[in-house]
């Protein structure tokens, strides 16, 4: 009974449900329960990219464009309209779902630096929209955003978010490493490994690929939602082509086929730029630095190249 | 009516040249090392950005864009050897992060060594238009086409006339062959790095007096390049430039047509619904899949 427990996939939510739990005690004011705020829900879209990244060796240099459609389906329905927020997080989610379900098959039949020119081209699309339509989004200078409500509750201070964001972190996380260990996970990974194998096996590489990728959109777009409350302001740069770049960056800085990696990458990218900011004017050479350093001592990423390590120390 | 038509071709052929050039870049490092280089776009700042205040140290126009050049130059051959070659067994996606860091940091230095402000080059033979057919045409126009014009034709002599331009193509089609008939391709690779930081310059120093520069032009004009680049086939050089001239021509057509709002957008979308029919874009080698 307690060997079940003591598999490093439950080891590793209890830590992780352990520092959600005590990091409260520790965080001292409202800057740094606004850093751990957007580092969750970083991670959650992080998660779900390391699915398509990490576990089948698909990229995508367009996720932002999901966060900015399911933040700005949110943000118009809600502020606009009047949409209960809720109802709108959940239709944004289905039709970022049903929209990624369909042009998955088209896209994902690209390999490689092609299906990185086509998603980056949807992501700036997407962006490019939103900054010219501006009768309905604002246009470049962005919209302002309702508060989260839901029935008749309304989400506001920081420590309230907190508990959403770190609560829904740890779902995504559950939900991740389930994936990961399900025969759906064995098939990833071969397709991962060989394409070509997998499909020859009798894995429908396909099927697999497109789940993963809506998935990965889904996660975005409820983070998109939620984050557009949250800050309660939205403005294209969030759909942009850099802030895609940015989540692949925490995918593979963290470490690539690693959901703890994952939360990592995100907690380092979303909190060093903050920690930065007192360089001033040095901050991007900083940042910049410190990037290729990590890539080139640590290849394989964070979490994986420091548990190889440990691996080898323990011998 | 052909008027316009003209000057719509020239201003979309003189933009791709520009993403013709980017485009180049790319795909010689790619060839050498099947790695994006998201730096790429950074050269082109730098070889605008050195020149103007080169010019503005007080150095004559020919010499500061000399000067830029090779500068740029050498912050590709470091960008390869302080970086991509510390890296052991690294794969491809790793080496692609390293390079969009190395471009953060370039444009962090940027910032810090020039300034954040817009900065503009006199153009190479006066600014007195030319009249064709009725489209008004600057003589920079003809600077771009000429100088692109020149560089392909060099780097075509440079490939097929030259050993060291033979052992580059050698290293891309198959590095440890290449190897073992005694190429260094530790060489090739920081050649390669070399090369095309000196060409995104000489893309970025022709631009300039057409559209002004800043610290952060880069990263549109990599993407742009690497588009251009992934349009034509990767890996591909009489791809990179097809493919760098027809965005050029998509976007101004698009501008001067249908809305200059939309222009970046209609590139795209032309990308990609070539790459839904072509998945290997225009020139690209169809390639199989080996277990």
């Amino acid at each position: 009974m307690m060997r079940a427990f003591l598999t490093p996939r439950f080891a590793g939510m209890l830590a992780l449900a352990l520092v959600i739990a005590v990091l409260p005690a520790v965080l001292q004011n409202n800057f740094q329960f606004d850093i751990a705020i957007r580092v969750a829900f970083n991670a959650i879209v992080v998660i779900g990219l390391n699915l398509l990244i990490g576990y089948t060796g698909q990229i995508s240099l367009g996720h932002a464009g999901f966060l900015g459609l399911g933040g700005y389906f949110s943000a118009i329905t809600v502020t606009t309209y009047g949409w209960p927020p809720a109802v709108a997080m959940v239709v944004a989610a289905v039709i970022v779902g049903a929209l990624a379900f369909v042009i998955a098959r088209p896209i994902l039949r690209l390999k490689g630096h092609y299906l990185a020119m086509a998603t980056l081209g949807l992501g700036i699309i997407v962006s490019i929209v939103l900054n010219q339509e501006s009768w309905l989004t604002g246009g470049p200078d962005g919209m302002s955003v309702a508060p989260f409500s839901i029935g008749g509750y309304e989400l506001t201070t920081q420590k309230q978010w907190y508990w959403v964001a770190g609560g829904l972190l740890l779902l995504a996380t559950w939900l991740s490493l389930n994936l990961i260990d399900s025969p759906v996970g064995r098939a990833l990974r071969a397709v991962h490994g060989s394409e070509v194998a997998a499909e020859v096996v009798g894995v429908d590489t396909t099927r697999f690929k497109v789940l993963v990728f809506v998935v990965s959109a889904v996660f975005a777009s409820v983070v998109g939602s939620l984050s557009a409350h949250y800050v309660m302001f939205l403005s294209p740069v969030y759909a942009g082509f850099f802030h895609s770049v940015e989540l692949v960056i925490m995918v593979v800085l963290g470490g690539m086929a690693s959901t703890f990696g994952a939360i990592i990458g995100a907690a380092i990218l979303t909190s060093l730029p903050q920690l930065l900011t007192v360089l001033e004017d040095y901050e991007h050479m900083i940042f910049g630095l410190i990037m290729m350093l990590v890539m080139i001592f640590l290849p394989k990423g964070i979490v994986p190249s420091l548990q190889g390590l440990l691996r080898r120390g323990t011998k | 009516m052909l008027g316009e038509f003209i000057q719509y071709l020239f201003s979309g052929l003189t933009n791709g040249a520009i993403y013709a050039l980017v485009g180049l870049g790319f795909a010689l490092i790619y060839n050498a090392s099947h790695v994006i280089n998201f730096a790429q776009g950074e050269f082109v700042m730098l070889g605008g950005m050195n020149t103007v205040f080169l010019m503005a140290a007080g150095l004559p126009m020919p010499v500061a864009i000399m000067l830029a050049v090779i500068i740029t130059a050498i912050v590709g051959l470091a960008l390869e050897k302080l970086a991509v070659e510390q890296t052991k067994n690294a794969t491809v996606v790793t080496l692609i992060i390293i390079t969009i860091g190395a471009g953060i940091f370039i444009r962090g230095a940027a910032q810090v060594m020039f300034d954040k402000s817009f900065h503009t080059l006199p153009p190479f033979s006066g600014d007195a238009p030319l009249n064709v057919l009725g489209a008004t045409i600057t003589p920079q126009t003809l600077w771009v086409l000429g100088i692109t014009i020149v560089i392909v034709a060099a780097l075509q002599w440079f490939f097929t006339r030259t050993l060291l331009g033979k052992a580059v193509l050698a290293t891309s089609h198959n590095p440890l062959a290449a190897r073992l008939v005694g190429v260094n391709v530790q060489f090739i690779l920081l050649l390669s790095f070399g090369l095309s930081a000196a060409l995104g310059a000489i893309g970025g120093v022709l631009i300039t007096p057409i559209s002004p520069t800043n610290f952060e032009v880069g990263i549109m004009l990599g993407v742009k390049g690497f588009s251009a680049a992934i349009l034509g086939g990767l890996g591909s050089g009489f791809g990179a430039i097809a493919g760098g001239l027809i965005l050029g021509l998509i976007e101004a057509y698009t501008a001067g047509y249908i809305s200059s709002n939309y222009k970046d957008a209609m590139a795209f979308v032309v990308i990609l619904l070539v790459l839904f029919f072509m998945p290997s874009g225009l020139f690209g080698k169809r390639g199989t899949d080996r277990v």
